[in-house]
């Protein structure tokens, strides 16, 4: 019998994935730091076409996208004259468990039911763990979703129990645990002992199905405004959205700017039992969006396939305030009532769009369903509750897990920029950092770094001098 | 006496203190990692006992029996009069 220890079944991480998937990831390694990011998402076996079609299959994409006039008209009404760009929104809660993630997790249900897997696993608080319940509901697998909920005290954001009852209505078990990255360890185990598939966020398969929703963004702008949009904003987590989206935009031959955008946790710690329900977005945050655009790497697949530095061309932060106050300008306004976290990139691009002409688009790319718990009254009575301070103010001036200032008026609604090179360099020295002793990185380790960090090979060979005389 | 085949939700010890990750926020590594578990009794089981149960993809799992038929408890939160002043009907425009 198989030893469990934690540290037991860490080591087995690389051989329980591999059984899990059907991707044997060491196939792509090149040099010290290297592998090849287009064979491993070429490993997916399916043309653009093909994934559209499984994904219409079982009712996923094919989402409308609505043109935002009156948020639009607000914006023009604080920008200087002649500004505000068209603001259009990718109606995304329009999927089957009412998010962008159903276009994840359908290409890797899929597989699994391809492959012969009986059932499928995932490790996730978010919508993709209701994603993956929708899928595998109507691909007749059975579905376990590993989930953070509570710290210590039982105590769970109600917006992460709404995503539990949402995946036991679609037949999913949930295992709920406590506050912890061991989670994984869960979930490891969960793999060996069902032989279930590992429809992870991070796998290839995932972010092939993201692609669709690139494609359609550039074919429907194109078929509303006649022309292709100026700016994509993306809410930015773990990358999957970003890469996937942008993607799917370069086989339109679509190339917008591609901004990222995140709400500020800054100072909240994503491991900390007591900081654990201090915060009021459990994703689409900086927790997430940082430590994920500088170390892919660091998720549950050896190696991730959301990769967002690669396709990031700009990334901004919104605070928890301005989220929340876009979320009711959404409701009261354009009639429609979403998310709170998928108004991140919506928060954002109100902003960006007073920055741009008036004959500009600005694509938000998602919006995400909403309900009991996962609404901006039950977060914002659940944060009041926690003793975190709700105030009218200038959201500048909003301390993660201390208070949330929604602005006082929408002109204070402010994303702020994320230096790109900053996160670039951490990007290349978290790299360097697996070189053994003495070795340098080769050729195509720079190039690589290049694709990564989408810079050219110049500019990351000096990059690599700068780190290495810690002169950065 | 919780009868065999009741929908009930158990919790287990994954990790107990000591055994947590390295490097982990110390008040989290001060804590045991712990599992919520729901499925169907095995056999017969008080609460606050050992139980045994069938989860909803089939696995068995045991824990200590915390609840029977547990529910979801979700609404919409309390008033929040802020929101009331964001483009709403306090708006005097």
């Amino acid at each position: 019998m198989k030893n469990n220890s934690y540290a037991d079944v860490m080591a087995r991480k690389a051989d329980i994935l591999r059984h899990s998937l059907g991707i044997d990831f060491a196939a792509f390694e090149q040099e010290h730091i290297s592998f090849d990011y287009e064979a491993m998402m070429s490993a997916v076996g399916l043309s653009l076409d093909e994934i559209t079609a499984i994904q219409r299959h079982t009712g996923v994409g094919d989402t409308p996208m609505w043109e935002m006039h009156n948020i639009t008209s607000l914006a023009r009404s604080v920008a200087k004259s002649g500004f505000g760009a068209r603001i259009f929104i990718k109606d995304e809660a329009a999927n089957p468990s009412g998010s962008f993630k159903d276009r994840r997790a359908s290409i890797a249900v899929h597989t699994a039911k391809k492959l012969g897997f009986k059932g499928v696993a995932a490790a996730t608080s978010g919508n993709y763990g209701a994603a993956v319940a929708s899928q595998a509901a109507k691909a007749g697998l059975k579905c376990i979703i590993v989930q953070e909920t509570y710290d210590s005290r039982k105590v769970g954001q109600p917006e992460i129990l709404e995503k539990t009852r949402k995946c036991e209505a679609f037949g999913a078990e949930v295992i709920q645990m406590t506050v912890g990255p061991e989670l994984f360890y869960k979930y490891l185990t969960v793999l060996e002992e069902t032989g279930f598939f590992a429809a992870s966020l991070y796998s290839p398969f995932g972010i092939a199905g993201v692609e669709t929703l690139g494609a359609e963004i550039a074919r429907q702008t194109r078929q509303i405004a006649g022309k292709d949009p100026d700016v994509v904003v993306t809410t930015h987590a773990g990358g999957g959205n970003i890469t996937g989206t942008a993607r799917g935009l370069y086989r339109e031959n679509c190339r917008p700017l591609m901004i990222g955008a995140s709400v500020n946790l800054k100072g909240l710690h994503m491991a900390s039992d007591g900081h654990f329900n201090r915060k009021s977005f459990t994703t689409g945050h900086t927790g997430f969006g940082v430590p994920f655009a500088t170390n892919p790497d660091r998720s549950d697949m050896p190696r991730s396939a959301a990769r967002p530095l690669r396709y990031m061309d700009k990334y901004v932060t919104v605070s928890q305030g301005e989220v929340f106050y876009m979320t009711q300008l959404l409701a009261q306004l354009e009639g429609l009532e979403r998310g709170p976290a998928g108004n991140t990139s919506l928060a954002a691009a109100f902003a960006i769009a007073q920055t741009l002409p008036q004959d500009a688009i600005v694509v938000v790319q998602e919006t995400e369903y909403t309900g009991a718990g996962k609404h901006i009254n039950s977060q914002l009575s659940f944060a009041r509750q926690n003793g975190i301070e709700i105030v009218f103010g200038d959201p500048a001036d909003e301390v993660a897990g201390k208070n949330i200032i929604l602005p006082q008026e929408p002109s204070l609604i402010a994303p702020k920029d994320v230096d790109m090179d900053y996160l670039r360099k951490s990007l290349i020295r978290n790299n360097l950092a697996k070189l053994p002793n003495d070795v340098k990185p080769t050729e195509q380790d720079i190039e690589f770094l290049a694709q990564e960090t989408n810079l050219d090979t110049q500019r990351v060979a000096q990059f690599c001098v700068d780190i290495v005389q810690n002169i950065v | 006496m919780v009868k065999r085949g009741t929908y009930v939700q158990i919790k287990a010890t994954i990790l107990d203190i000591g055994e947590r990750a390295v490097g982990i926020p110390e008040d989290t590594a001060a804590t045991p990692l712990l599992m919520w578990c729901k499925g169907k009794l095995t056999r017969d089981s008080e609460i606050g006992h050992m139980a045994e149960i069938v989860t909803a993809s089939g696995r068995i799992e045991s824990g200590i029996l915390e609840e029977v038929e547990p529910i979801t408890k979700l609404d919409y939160g309390q008033y929040i009069p802020e929101m009331a002043q964001i483009g709403g009907f306090d708006d005097e425009k």
